[in-house]
């Protein structure tokens, strides 16, 4: 089980960070050939951003859900009292603790596999997956495990959060707002105006990784609309930036640790979409979803997943 | 008649001012939606979005849920065509508290097409979890926010601004689900809503002397629309309904009455009265309350179809109640 990370308590945390990418990759890639089919690029692009984002960068308390998810409790409306959200999954909400916002929820099986490697839900969530009449979505929502907010119209998830972390300022709470977001995202007017919004009011307390991976449901984002450059843009916008290596675990948790400055943080983590699974390089760049063309190639990702995710 | 300027810049501070979980958001639009007062009054809880709504909405629906009331202040057309999805998504699917207060409903405004909300109420009644308020005097315009506050969700307001006269006595604030039953009668029910109201009165009053007998509701709860009088008013009206709204009749309180009438099995005739089927353009609201036949003289004259008789009434005739409605019958009337 996952406690609260305050980072230098656990000289170790590398090691299980690097495990915990590990087991992503690998639950992703069973599940998708499971599936026949799946968000597996993903995966392979963000699996260290998760891994640092749950080990080290996020201060979070232990889950308070259920290891395995309970089914659809309804929409929300004044007639269903029971509703609840994903996000006792990341811990009880408290002044001084955390909170996590997936913002492109496709990411969503990434996310679930990353809470599986973490303790945070049973093997058996998974399982659930895009299932009818369960929480455990294909593209998540905010009764997802994990989530906190319904954020499938891109773009929205930013927002949403922002104005979390203003409310919280006004609270005088201290725990920060984490959003992850996909690079696609930046070809979106509202994610501008949201940046806008968070330097205009100086919320440093939203922090963002971004997995510039560079790739988007049509394609290559240099060939369907490209953001580059976007440390410069983000930055004449008013934010602290860091680009990072998105692979190396150590460089995506250090911007975490430095003082808040009044500039809302984004750190934005330059992928590989085929990272950890080079059977997939060949698809490049048509990597959004992964389907098997037939029982063949299903067989010969059963091998890859056999030979370098043992265990799985 | 009263006639009240200004009235929600004061009305918003002295109602806010025990409450601070009302913060106001507003788009670039303060002065516009009467909310400088309330800028300056309570620097700390307002907050210039700039002119960018969607993220506004979305905004507000994350200072909703860490428990806030975002009073988001701006154009109606900028809450629901622009910002939609985000009003959607991030607001009424997780049924978040935020107000959202929209100025210059229908043909209120000569700002042309771009400006005049002709087709809100239709697209925000599509929204599960709205509800949806709308002004149509002085009274309602201080007391929608007791209203709205008293709603466990979203709610989307049609709100007057400038110049508005007071046609409901100030001790009846407006009541959630409550139509008001303006005047009594068995042969035609006559549902009207914001500033249409005060002219359906001005024909309430010369066909009353006419010998027509009237039951005009006041309706300022579009949705949700379940009020029981409001049906009873339908079922016993001897010649049929009629709706006058400054909307589309698409999607508007002519299709609520539509719906509610067709679902209770009433076998009466609806006439429904507003935009039909159209844009509108730029130009001031007597004239295009007469060109697209949300007027008096446009009221006087469906009457006369629904009914089959002609009255000979002028112009002259119903701007004369107007003016005599200002000090006496406005109030004789108000419940």
């Amino acid at each position: 089980m996952n406690t609260l990370n305050t980072g230098q308590e656990n000289g170790n945390w590398l090691g299980h960070a690097r495990e915990t990418a590990r087991g992503i990759r690998g639950r992703t890639l069973e599940f998708t050939i499971r599936n026949n089919g799946g968000y597996l690029s993903q995966a392979c692009s963000s699996a260290e951003i998760f891994a640092a984002l749950y080990t080290k960068v996020m201060k979070l308390g232990p889950s308070e859900a259920p290891m395995i998810p309970p089914p659809f409790p309804g929409v929300p409306g004044p007639g269903n009292r029971g509703y609840f959200t994903g996000a006792a999954y990341n811990g009880p909400k408290a002044p001084h603790l955390d909170r996590f916002y997936l913002s492109c929820v496709q990411y969503a099986l990434v996310l679930y596999a990353a809470l599986v490697e973490l303790g945070r839900m049973a093997p058996e969530g998974l399982d659930m997956f895009n299932k009818d009449g369960g929480t455990v979505e294909m593209i998540g929502a905010e009764h997802s495990p994990g989530h906190e907010i319904t954020s499938g119209s891109l773009g929205q998830g930013l927002s949403q959060a922002a104005g979390i972390a203003l409310g919280r300022r006004l609270k005088g709470e201290t725990g920060r707002q984490w959003v992850f977001m996909s690079d696609g995202e930046f070809q979106s007017g509202q994610t501008w105006e949201t940046v806008q919004v968070l330097s205009h009011y100086k919320l440093d307390n939203v922090g963002v990784y971004v997995d510039v991976n560079g790739q988007q449901c049509d394609g290559r984002m240099t060939d369907v609309m490209n953001i580059e450059p976007l440390q410069m843009r983000l930055e004449a916008f008013g934010a602290r930036v860091y680009r990072v290596d998105g692979h190396d675990i150590e460089a995506l948790a250090a911007p975490a640790v430095l003082e808040p400055d009044g500039r809302p943080l984004f750190v934005l983590a330059y992928t590989d979409t085929s990272r950890g699974m080079e059977i997939l390089t060949e698809r490049k760049p048509k990597l959004h979803y992964i389907r098997f063309s037939d029982e063949a190639e299903r067989e010969q990702y059963r091998t890859f997943l056999k030979q370098n995710f043992p265990g799985k | 008649m009263e006639i009240l300027t200004k009235l929600h810049a004061r009305n918003l501070v002295e109602w806010a001012k025990d409450k601070p979980g009302v913060v106001v958001l507003s788009a670039d639009l303060t002065g516009s939606t009467e909310v400088d007062l309330f800028r300056d009054t309570y620097p700390d809880r307002f907050y210039s979005m700039g002119m960018a709504e969607q993220n506004m909405m979305s905004f507000a629906g994350g200072l909703a849920r860490e428990g806030f009331f975002p009073f988001v202040h701006t154009f109606a057309v900028f809450i629901y065509r622009r910002a939609l999805d985000q009003v959607s998504m991030s607001v009424a699917y997780p049924n978040l508290r935020v107000r959202m207060f929209g100025f210059l409903p229908g043909i209120t405004t000569p700002g042309g097409a771009t400006h005049q909300a002709t087709d809100d109420i239709g697209v925000m009644r599509m929204l599960p979890n709205m509800t949806i308020l709308e002004t149509g005097d002085a009274t309602e315009v201080e007391s929608v926010l007791d209203a709205a506050h008293a709603v466990d969700g979203p709610v989307y307001v049609r709100m007057l601004r400038g110049e508005i006269p007071r046609l409901f006595d100030r001790s009846e604030p407006m009541r959630l689900g409550c139509a008001r039953e303006l005047s009594s009668g068995s042969d035609v029910t006559l549902l009207t809503s914001g500033i249409c109201t005060e002219e359906a009165m001005r024909v309430t009053r010369v066909l009353g002397a006419k010998g027509v007998s009237i039951c005009h509701m006041h309706i300022s709860t579009l949705k949700p629309f379940n009020d029981p009088a409001v049906l009873d008013a339908a079922a016993r009206s001897r010649y049929g309904v009629i709706t006058l709204e400054n909307h589309s009749t698409i999607g508007g309180l002519g299709s609520a009455a539509a719906e509610m009438m067709a679902g209770a099995g009433l076998g009466k005739k609806l006439v429904r009265l507003g935009l039909k089927d159209t844009y509108a353009h730029g130009a001031s609201r007597p004239y295009l309350m007469r060109e697209y036949g949300l007027d008096a003289t446009a009221l006087v004259g469906e009457m006369e179809a629904l009914l089959g008789v002609r009255f000979g009434i002028t112009e002259d005739d119903l701007s004369a109640v107007r003016l005599e409605a200002v000090h006496s019958e406005a109030k004789a009337e108000a419940l």
